[in-house]
């Protein structure tokens, strides 16, 4: 996080620059309202309209209806164009987004939206609860191909009020409900009585949100331009085309030769490729954790990883320091917990398993597993530990990292094989079977901390998400108490709990959590780094007006 | 002959079938389904919420009745709509990437006859000489390059360093802005890397084919006779020899017309070019079933059409094969 912090206090610097060559004007003060307009022209770093910025994707987006879409490309180019009710702010806090406020009553089974007045529609249409009613039918109804119905459908009741104000009633307490109102609202006046899956906007999105679309030319590149409109203000950059260049290394070569001003690298890039002069004067780096961490999933139905000692010695004998290191080339942390590191349901006190190959050894030892025939690998009831781990293909990462772990379990007497497995086969075939002895993985973090999916004694069924089958009743109660209460600190209590469980039982040895490490042109100005990310406040980062590269025209 | 042609088109017709039968259970036979994307290892789906969307898509029923279902729509030209999120009609997909596809390949093609026909003759009859050497020695240098490492040292070079050529993608962004010769101009620029990298792993075997045919045909008696009668060796060469050793390369070109709107997954990947091998690789990738039979259809029915055609242009250029009428 050091270079985030440094990056952070550059920025801070640069805008003091800012402040300090505006002060000619800006100290007389009886300019009264009259002098933002006339500091602006006068200050070369000030913040001024106009300019473009070329993001690079890998793919190109699946539809612009944030309802139908399950892919990142599409949720990069519709959190431009769409709001939800709610959304997060910098430090991953809820805050109103098209709702001014909400009330959360009768016993936490309703919550009231209050719209915010005067929002409109690209097209001109107002904003009213009718939105917020089709959006929340359209998510519900079975002929919608959707893979975010789950939420809504505990919604027992939606009420409209009055045109800007709604309650949504649920059956029973349900805290994660809220952060699924940050779901793109979508505009029933050009949506009611259609299908979905036909509508014209899934190629031509019509939102609330601070870009418009422009032209989307397939596999080719999304433009959009900004809305002068917009609730929040007229966002600073003028046009955002996303470019789709399906391979890492051309994208490179495009940011290289200047036709780029945005991407996301990798640890190689970061480190190795971009550490020249030319890329320190003509982009900025940036780092921060990602949402997500990889894993090695024990098959708690195998004998050998039914007890807790034996899963503890693993996670001690595996180097995950080196791992990253060694794999992500430090750019990353070691996990402890399924939560991200930085944010305020972490848990900092879990138990903590470092490196000790001795120890480890010892523990597997005090399990009755020993080297009785001086092969070198561990013996108990005359068979001896050796596992295989198996990992999707297409993912080096998880690969190399197997490798490592590979040879630290040899080193304390423990044979692994690695498997590596087509993505459609491996679930088919290994995960949803149950067909596997320990698996490398990754879960993204969701932003609301319900993890009831992954842990729940109960979801063990052959497509369900807890595979390893963790059974734990204090878990289940836990993660219970934690979904259906609203009041954050008595909330945060429950998953701290539950991640000290977790931490002591270790059903995964925590692998890491990467950054995320995108560059972007210095030309751009106002980006501050925050747990969220960067993006959070995209429609405040600007070009100065003589930095400026591109001319836009409407 | 119209006899015969409308002999080999009904002949067609089960050929046809039994391709989408083998190539429809093959397809249902991989691992995984459209749904995949959306609902494996997705928290928020449960049991009911993937039934929904397997219905949606009539993935619930048996396969023999989805078959039924797709062969049904395809006797009226109805390719059906995408299972991929964005549901759009396939026909409409495969038809916005063909022409970049086919004119990448038609270029290609062009270059790679241009020049591996006259390297093919060359080298058989100087068989042996430093030029017969040397080429063998550079046209296998572009069949076992890797094309995607020679072409990121092509942009490294023209794209990056020199700044002579752009790196990637068919057009410019300001693509729009541009007049009609600007924007031809633009558009051959963009291609001349794409194009030089496909034509260039391409000419060891049509070079090759060239050479032995040649070598084959000098050997004959009728050459011996034009060599005979006085003729200079041009004559010979270009007017008796090169035009019989032709006549297999129609074969070869009957043969590359369903290659014309394939495109190659690595290559245009490289380039990000938007053509049919990414759509092809993006559909069995997602199990998007109407995609993978409308681009394996498109596909087989040009494969029947260039080897008809082929043997009809064999007729028309050979008169020893000419079928009786």
């Amino acid at each position: 996080m050091m270079s985030s912090i440094l990056v952070r206090a550059l920025i801070c610097c640069l805008l003091l620059l800012g402040v300090l060559s505006d002060s000619p004007a800006g100290n007389s003060e009886d300019n009264g309202g009259k002098n933002q307009a006339i500091v602006q022209p006068t200050d070369p770093l000030g913040p001024a309209y106009g300019d473009m910025i070329i993001r690079g994707s890998i793919g190109d987006a699946s539809v612009l209806l944030p309802v139908l879409a399950s892919d990142s490309a599409s949720f990069e180019i519709t959190g431009l164009v769409y709001n939800g009710l709610v959304k997060y702010d910098k430090d991953i806090l809820l805050q109103g987004d098209l709702a001014a406020r909400w009330e959360i009553s009768d016993y936490n089974l309703k919550i009231r939206f209050f719209l915010r007045p005067g929002v409109c529609w690209h097209d001109g249409a107002p904003l009213t609860t009718k939105d917020v009613e089709y959006t929340y039918k359209i998510y519900v109804d079975p002929n919608t191909p959707t893979a975010y119905a789950t939420d809504f459908m505990k919604v027992k009741e939606f009420r409209v009020l009055d045109s800007l104000t709604c309650e949504a009633i649920y059956e029973k307490p349900y805290a994660p409900a809220l952060t699924s109102w940050s779901q793109g609202i979508l505009p029933s006046h050009l949506l009611e009585n259609q299908e979905i899956t036909k509508s014209p906007l899934q190629r031509n999105p019509i939102g609330t949100g601070p870009y418009k679309f422009k032209e989307w030319k397939t596999g080719e590149k999304i433009v959009l331009d900004s809305n002068h409109e917009y609730f929040e203000g007229r966002p600073y950059i003028d046009r955002v085309m996303t470019r789709i260049i399906p391979d890492l290394a051309t994208m490179f070569l495009e940011l290289k030769a200047g036709r780029l001003d945005q991407m996301g690298l990798t640890p190689l890039q970061f480190m190795r490729q971009t550490d020249t002069r030319w890329f320190k004067q003509n982009f900025k780096k940036y780092r921060y954790l990602s949402f997500g961490y990889t894993y090695l999933g024990y098959n708690l139905k195998d004998w050998k990883f039914q007890s807790k000692k034996v899963r503890q010695a693993l996670t001690i004998a595996i180097d995950r320091e080196s791992i990253v290191k060694g794999v992500l080339l430090g750019l990353g942390t070691v996990a402890h917990t399924p939560y991200k590191p930085d944010t305020f349901w972490y848990n900092q006190n879990v138990k903590k398993f470092p490196y000790d190959p001795k120890r480890a050894r010892q523990m597997l030892e005090e399990e009755g597993w020993k080297d009785i025939n001086g092969d070198g690998i561990l013996e108990k009831d005359g068979k001896p530990f050796e596992f295989t781990i198996i990992t999707n293909q297409g993912n080096d990462i998880r690969k190399n990292a197997a490798i490592i772990m590979q040879k630290n379990l040899k080193a304390v007497g423990i044979k692994v094989n690695i498997r590596v497995i087509e993505w459609a086969a491996f679930l088919k075939n290994f995960i949803n079977k149950r067909n596997f002895e320990a698996c490398l993985l990754g879960w993204g973090i969701g932003i609301d901390p319900s993890q009831i999916d992954i842990w729940d004694s109960r979801k063990t069924g052959e497509k369900e998400l807890n595979f390893i089958s963790y059974q734990n009743p204090e878990v289940d109660s836990l993660l219970e108490l934690g979904a259906s209460t609203y009041d954050l600190e008595e909330r945060k209590k429950y998953y701290d709990k539950f991640q000290e469980i977790i931490a002591e039982d270790q059903p995964y040895t925590f692998l890491f959590v990467q950054d995320s490490l995108p560059i972007i042109s210095s030309r751009v100005y106002g980006i501050v780094p925050a747990p969220i990310g960067i993006s959070y406040d995209f429609i405040k980062w600007y070009v100065p007006k003589s930095l400026q590269k591109y001319s836009v025209e409407p | 002959m119209i006899l015969y042609m409308a002999k080999r088109l009904i002949l067609m017709i089960p050929v046809l079938l039994g391709i989408t039968v083998i190539s429809f259970s093959v397809m249902k036979m991989a691992p995984g389904d459209p749904t995949s994307l959306l609902t494996d290892l997705n928290p928020n789906m449960n049991e009911e919420a993937i039934n929904r969307i397997r219905a949606h898509y009539g993935l619930d029923q048996p396969v023999y009745v989805q078959y039924a279902k797709w062969l049904r729509n395809m006797l009226m030209l109805d390719f059906g709509r995408s299972f991929a999120p964005d549901n759009r009609l396939v026909i409409d997909k495969i038809l916005e990437r063909i022409p970049i596809t086919l004119l990448i390949n038609l270029l290609s093609m062009v270059v790679i006859l241009t020049v591996a026909i006259p390297i093919g003759v060359l080298s058989a009859v100087k068989k042996d000489s430093l030029f017969d050497r040397a080429t063998t020695v550079f046209v296998f240098l572009g069949f076992a390059v890797p094309s995607f490492w020679l072409a990121l040292l092509m942009m490294i070079l023209f794209g990056v360093q020199l700044e002579w050529l752009p790196i990637s993608g068919f057009r410019s962004l300001n693509y729009g802005q541009l007049t009609t010769p600007e924007r031809i101009i633009d558009i051959a620029r963009h291609l001349v890397l794409p194009v030089f990298i496909s034509a260039f792993g391409g000419l060891a075997g049509l070079s090759r084919y060239m050479r032995s045919n040649m070598l084959e045909v000098i050997r004959q008696d009728y050459i011996t006779t034009a060599r005979a009668k006085g003729l200079d060796e041009t004559t010979v060469i270009f007017k008796h020899a090169v035009r019989n050793a032709l006549l297999p390369v129609i074969t070869i070109l009957g043969l590359s017309v369903p290659g014309l709107i394939g495109g190659s997954v690595i290559f245009e990947t490289v380039f990000a070019i938007p053509g049919m091998g990414q759509l092809f690789y993006q559909s069995v990738m997602m199990r998007d079933y109407p995609t993978i039979m409308g681009v394996l259809v498109i596909g087989a029915v040009l494969t029947l059409f260039g080897n008809l055609l082929a043997d009809v242009m064999y007729s028309l250029a050979d008169p020893r094969i000419r079928v009786s009428s």
